[in-house]
């Protein structure tokens, strides 16, 4: 095919992934979209293999294996709960292949410095999202301590990094060359670099990241689409890259933090919340299945926890059973619910509650008065009064669910302990709460086992 | 810097205010399918490296470009096939099969 057929079938393939992103706006036809996307991705391949000089075939083949292996099978075996830790993966692969497609296209193009610049930028933000996302693994798997790592001289050493990464990457777009010295010294300055930005960040901020990487990631790709002159790399990176700032800014706003405070400072380190004190009103199973007998209204706010205990197919069966009883259901989920942005939805999703159900906080809050029992299952930051009256707090000032405004609150708990993030609440010590102490899981079932019974 | 350069950066500015666009209208309920949804689409890269390595005569480039071809179909295959488990997984009320949430 010629040049200018290649580069047609590329504005098809534009088109098809315009249209994929715009099918995820529903759940009905995100399916759809997303293997409008998959073939839009197929056409751009095919029309690019159809191209004059590629790679041996061999070669071709047998890389596309190896990644097509190793893709499937992880994306086969994960589990639903370890979502956040694949897609930093992903990532991160992503992140490597844009930083190798820069380096080899040295090789290839006319020197100009518009094409130096983007080579350069290709290889930093491919190589920052790389490493990046591998810490950013580490600490979600908790294959490394998932706290922040920070340092006295962090900054310093930080701030002596970037002007190394500016120093050497001037110096090489001046004279650029395929064995220069300056270039083997700026790809690893950018994978210390990734390292090094992602280490101070905690393990409950980590969805933050996640999310920048994950523009990162179609950064990187739109910088080498500049390096080669390839127009979809540019269209669909800058595309990732949006989407990615979208989310992160979502993620930020929903704990009421800058950016720049959650990737520069620890969680919590600043303040220290007004200690609440109170006494607490614990309430059995038997008794909670009786008010929720009563109830005609319940909605329950799922955290992470939930998942931790395994009780979504527990809570999907009570909730179907309150249904039966007349009860309107719902799941609130709040935006930083869960591990990544939505990650809640999917597990709930995964366990056959139907997506017509899930409310997001804004929907919930203004009804929340008229809500007979609100039922907190593993949360506790997103369901913290503090939020909203503690000047003092370390989370003042993040939206909550306001799920103390219910009529009656039961909080799932193991035991008294703060959350994630240390935080004492205030609303264990509520006039209406009550406290279900025990493992989630087995506090649900004997209720569903008497709604049974 | 050449014409050539200055229509790719429209192109660019015109992607990244439709890819605002498209994706301020995806609900929460789908914001992680999102994320790796999109995160497939940066596999994108793949594309670069078959043409970054398919033009080198230096067999440097050649190793550089199929190390960068599996990691993209990594990030390619990997993302697209665990983004369709997520979704499939979103169903509507009072549906048994998964035909309606397709």
């Amino acid at each position: 095919m010629t040049l200018e057929l290649i580069n047609l079938f590329y504005v098809a393939s534009a088109a098809l992934f315009i249209f994929g992103l715009k099918q995820l706006s529903s759940p009905a036809t995100a399916v759809r979209g997303n293997m409008l996307s998959s073939f839009a991705m197929l056409i751009a391949i095919v029309a690019t293999l159809t191209g004059k000089n590629i790679l041996p075939w061999e070669w071709i083949i047998i890389s596309i294996a190896i990644g097509a292996i190793i893709g499937g099978l992880a994306a086969q075996k994960v589990a639903m709960t370890s979502m956040p830790e694949m897609v930093a993966l992903f990532n991160g692969s992503g992140g490597i292949a844009s930083l190798l497609v820069a380096w080899a296209a040295l090789y290839n193009v006319d020197n100009s410095i518009f094409t130096n610049v983007t080579v350069v930028l290709s290889i930093l933000i491919g190589g920052v999202t790389f490493t990046g996302s591998i810490i950013a693994w580490g600490k979600l798997s908790e294959v490394m301590p998932s706290g922040a790592w920070v340092f006295g001289v962090q900054r310093i050493v930080n701030g002596a990094i970037l002007i190394g990464i500016i120093a050497v990457a001037v110096i090489f777009c001046m004279d650029p060359a395929t064995d220069s010295q300056y270039l083997y010294a700026l790809i690893a300055l950018a994978l210390i670099f990734g390292v090094m930005v992602v280490a101070p960040v905690g393990g409950a901020d980590m969805p933050v990241v996640i999310s920048l990487l994950n523009s990162y990631s179609g950064l990187a790709a739109c910088a080498a689409g500049f390096a080669i002159n390839n127009n979809i790399l540019i269209v669909a990176g800058s595309m990732v890259g949006a989407a990615g700032i979208i989310l992160t800014n979502i993620m930020c706003k929903a704990m009421n933090r800058s950016l720049a405070n959650v990737l520069f400072s620890g969680f919590g380190a600043v303040k220290q919340a007004t200690k609440v004190e109170g006494e607490v009103k614990p309430i059995t199973a038997d008794d909670a299945y009786l008010i929720l007998e009563a109830a005609q209204s319940v909605t329950f706010v799922p955290g992470y926890g939930m998942a931790v205990a395994q009780a979504q197919h527990v809570v999907r069966e009570l909730g179907e059973l309150l249904e039966k009883n007349g009860a309107e259901v719902s799941y609130a989920i709040h935006p930083v619910a869960g591990r990544m942005p939505g990650h809640m939805n999917v597990l709930l999703a995964e366990a056959n509650v139907p997506y017509d159900q899930l409310v997001e906080m804004e929907d919930i809050n203004p009804r929340i008065e008229g809500i007979d029992v609100a039922v907190v299952i593993g949360a506790n930051d997103v369901v913290n009064p503090a939020a909203r009256n503690d000047e003092n707090s370390p989370i003042y000032g993040m939206p909550i669910i306001n799920v103390d405004h219910a009529r009656t609150v039961f909080v799932l708990k193991r035991s008294m302990a703060s959350g994630f993030s240390g935080v004492d609440n205030p609303l264990f010590f509520g006039d209406n709460t009550r406290m279900l102490f025990g493992d989630a899981k087995d506090s649900i079932a004997t209720v569903v086992a008497e709604f049974k019974g | 810097m050449e014409m050539f350069h200055v229509f790719l950066a429209l192109i660019l500015m015109l992607s990244i205010f439709l890819g605002f666009e498209l994706i301020s209208k995806v609900p929460a309920t789908l914001h992680t399918p999102l994320m790796s949804g999109a995160n497939a689409i940066s596999g994108i890269t793949i594309v670069g490296a078959l043409i970054a390595a398919g033009d080198g005569s230096d067999p440097l480039a050649r190793y550089l470009g199929a190390a960068a071809v599996s990691f993209a179909t990594i990030n390619v295959v990997g993302g697209y096939l665990v983004t369709n488990r997520m979704l499939s997984m979103f169903k509507k009320k009072d549906t048994t099969g998964s035909e309606e949430a397709a």
